[in-house]
């Protein structure tokens, strides 16, 4: 596979790691935020951390569209989904997120219209194929998935689709970065910065991270090899005290990201004043609204959303985990009430969460595995 | 009230606590693992339940014999490579070959709904026909039930095998011993993708056909060479070859180690994968088989397996080890690894 193999030839990544524990200052402690989950699965599901030197930790950032989502947004969501004659549309990824009365995919076993759905534009299908009901597509992610949102929104509004609607989750992922940052019991020395994310806004909205926070940030692919080149260039801009962003995944991010996406997403949202990150609290503009043009295809200007705050369960730690102060392991209900099968909290179950990720393929590792090699 | 249930047989104990059924205890995944141990081994066999096999090797005025069933519900029931009636005759094929049983003779059972066209029918009975001529086994016999319009999705068909159990064969886990070898007959994932992709929720094309065949002349090429050195076998189809590995890791207490750079997959498999944040590990397959063979038979085993005609891709995929007990490591060349586990959920149900 073009693009992928090339990125996990098993003799580049040995080199990479080679040079990685070269630059690596055995003196220092590394504190390295990836800020993305889609980086956090890969370094599990490559197990990194077995060719990476200890003086190096990773720091599992906020980039987890599931996991940042408060549980009481998918309560409102399925509250509206329990009127009759309407269908809960969503991604994979948030069928099995707990909500107060259970994730959506319980509420489809007890009867609930519930359907998984590969794009925004296959929710506005659904609602074509039945015109007796209100399809609402339950939206979430960061600027990778709302310019697709967008221009469903266009399109609804241009083919006059009437029995569909969308309900906005989406969030912006630099305020959850300065709010990373502004927390006290932080120390982080560099950011592996989000790939998806940037193809859309590009690399120049991080510059303030390296200007005024000092801190340098490389946007990064997915690949193995992508990551460790990352870290290679972050060791190399901490080893010379330089702090600048840098794009290491060029070949699919744009430095000034996706104009046309850019100014879809701009026709459509507006930023809310505020919204609750779950474990961050309450930012100021860091999430999405649908604007008033298009108040036809908002959930929330056509329904009456009840607007529920629940708390999380009270010994999760989501949020903890969530900012990088506990490990997944760390938490008082890791791998004991919540395992990716029972979850308690949605970091458990999304396949970018850190639990799910932790617990899916490092937890039972343990540290025998160093010895064995992987010699077929 | 018989006597055995009075004397013999303690209170079974339920585990099985979830209230209600999910499609997740269908997947064949930790939810299905639940379920039978939890509620149907405690009550069917009480608190003396041996490790679950692919069918039963039981003695009948002491002759040996092997029987399994199983019940097919794909949809759609006709896909590039094959369709349910072929997959209603393999499945459970396999599953006799790979408890070490000669597949002789099968009943079938028919679900259909009212409506089914009957040249849809004849084409699913004729497969059934052709696939068991091919696979070497009788039809002795069957029901048809029919429920109305709506009530079923065109066909839901059970077969019952009955087999003649191989000599000198032992399929059991508690003989997988730290050091033996894991064979593999051939690319992993191609009918879990290829169903998927037939169902055309997905705007996705690719060029790849369901594997479903018969494993018994497989089987046979692996025993013939390893006889005794066979500890273990299963074919991998629901939960795919994660969960088939982990049940092993669990029923022998060892750790499974695989080497992920010599595990066949398929480019459009990957490729798919890759897009959907599947892991080929946990793809169905309807036509391949896993094997731990004792280390000084397992280059033999895997030459017979791999001369036989269907076997050219045949690899070892990695060995048994005391650590990390009871589950499945993946390592890759470069020296990274990680644990994979059996399937939670269910992301492609009603693969088969």
């Amino acid at each position: 596979m073009k693009y992928v193999d090339e990125f996990r030839d098993p003799e580049l990544i040995t080199k990479a790691a080679e040079e990685i524990r070269r630059l690596a200052d055995p003196n220092r402690h590394y504190r390295l935020m990836e800020v993305c989950g889609g980086h956090t699965h890969a370094i599990y599901r490559f197990g990194l951390k077995d060719v990476l030197p200890p003086n190096i930790e990773l720091i599992h950032g906020p980039g987890c569209p599931v996991c940042v989502l408060p549980m009481g947004r998918i309560d409102d969501g399925l509250s509206i989904a329990m009127q009759p004659d309407v269908i809960f549309a969503a991604f994979g990824d948030m069928m099995r997120v707990p909500g107060t009365h259970g994730s959506p995919l319980e509420h489809k076993a007890r009867g609930m219209d519930v359907r998984i759905v590969y794009s925004p534009t296959d929710a506005i299908k659904l609602a074509k194929l039945n015109p007796q009901k209100h399809v609402m597509f339950f939206a979430i992610g960061f600027e990778t998935t709302a310019p697709s949102t967008a221009l469903t929104l266009l399109r609804a509004k241009a083919e006059g689709i009437h029995n569909f609607s969308i309900f906005c989750n989406h969030v912006t992922i630099i305020p959850a970065i300065r709010a990373i940052l502004d927390s006290p019991d932080m120390r982080l020395d560099g950011f592996i910065g989000p790939g998806h994310v940037s193809t859309v806004i590009g690399c120049r909205p991080y510059e303030w991270i390296a200007k005024n926070e000092r801190k340098p940030i490389v946007v990064c692919g997915f690949e193995p090899l992508d990551l460790l080149q990352s870290i290679m260039m972050l060791l190399t801009q901490l080893q010379k005290g330089e702090a600048k962003v840098e794009n290491q995944y060029k070949r699919v991010v744009p430095w000034e990201g996706n104009r046309a996406a850019l100014r879809a997403m701009a026709e459509t949202f507006q930023l809310r004043p505020y919204f609750e990150w779950r474990g961050l609290g309450f930012i100021s503009q860091s999430a999405l609204r649908i604007r008033e043009e298009y108040a036809e295809w908002d959930t929330e200007q056509r329904f009456h959303v009840p607007g529920i705050r629940v708390t999380d369960p009270k010994a999760a730690q989501c949020g903890e985990v969530l900012k990088g102060v506990l490990k997944p392991a760390q938490c008082k209900l890791f791998g004991r009430e919540c395992t990716p099968e029972n979850p308690v909290g949605a970091l458990m179950v999304s396949s970018e969460g850190s639990c799910a990720a932790y617990y899916n393929y490092e937890h039972r590792k343990g540290n025998l595995l160093t010895t064995i090699s992987a010699s077929a | 009230m018989s006597a055995g249930a009075k004397l013999g047989n303690p209170a079974p104990k339920i585990r099985f606590r979830e209230p209600q059924i999910e499609m997740a205890h269908g997947a064949g995944g930790k939810a299905s693992r639940r379920l039978v141990e939890g509620l149907f081994a405690p009550l069917f066999f009480g608190a003396s339940a041996e490790p679950l096999g692919d069918a039963a090797h039981l003695k009948i005025n002491g002759a040996p014999m092997a029987v399994t069933t199983d019940s097919f519900v794909v949809k759609p029931i006709v896909f590039p490579g094959g369709s349910i009636g072929e997959l209603a005759v393999n499945g459970t094929v396999n599953d006799l070959a790979v408890s070490g049983a000669k597949p002789e003779a099968l009943v079938l059972t028919l679900i259909l709904e009212a409506g089914l066209r009957t040249d849809v029918l004849q084409a699913e009975i004729q497969a059934i026909a052709d696939a068991a001529r091919k696979a070497g086994v009788r039809i002795a016999g069957g029901d048809t039930k029919v429920v109305e319009h709506g009530k079923a999705d065109g066909m839901y068909i059970t077969t019952t095998g009955l087999g003649a159990p191989l000599p000198d064969v032992e399929i059991n886990p508690h003989s997988v011993r730290s050091g033996d070898k894991v064979l593999l007959s051939g690319p992993i994932g191609d009918h879990g993708i290829t169903i998927l992709l037939a169902r055309g929720e997905l705007e996705m094309e690719g060029d790849l056909r369901s594997d479903t065949r018969s494993v018994f002349p497989l089987v046979s090429a692996v025993i013939r060479e390893a006889g005794p050195g066979v500890r273990w076998m299963r074919d991998p189809t629901r939960g795919g070859v994660a969960t088939s590995l982990n049940e092993l890791a669990r029923d022998c207490g060892l750790g499974v180690i695989l080497f992920e750079d010599s595990i066949p997959v398929h480019d459009a498999v990957r490729g798919a994968c890759e897009l959907l944040g599947l892991d080929p590990l946990h793809i169905a397959n309807e036509g391949q088989f896993l094997a731990v063979v004792a280390p000084e038979v397992a280059d033999a085993a895997l030459k017979s397996l791999q001369e036989t005609p269907g076997g050219e891709e045949a690899r070892i995929v990695g060995e048994i080890r005391e650590q990390p007990a009871g589950s499945v490591l993946v390592t890759s060349l470069y020296g990274g690894s990680r644990i994979v586990d059996m399937l939670v959920g269910d992301p492609l149900p009603r693969i088969c």
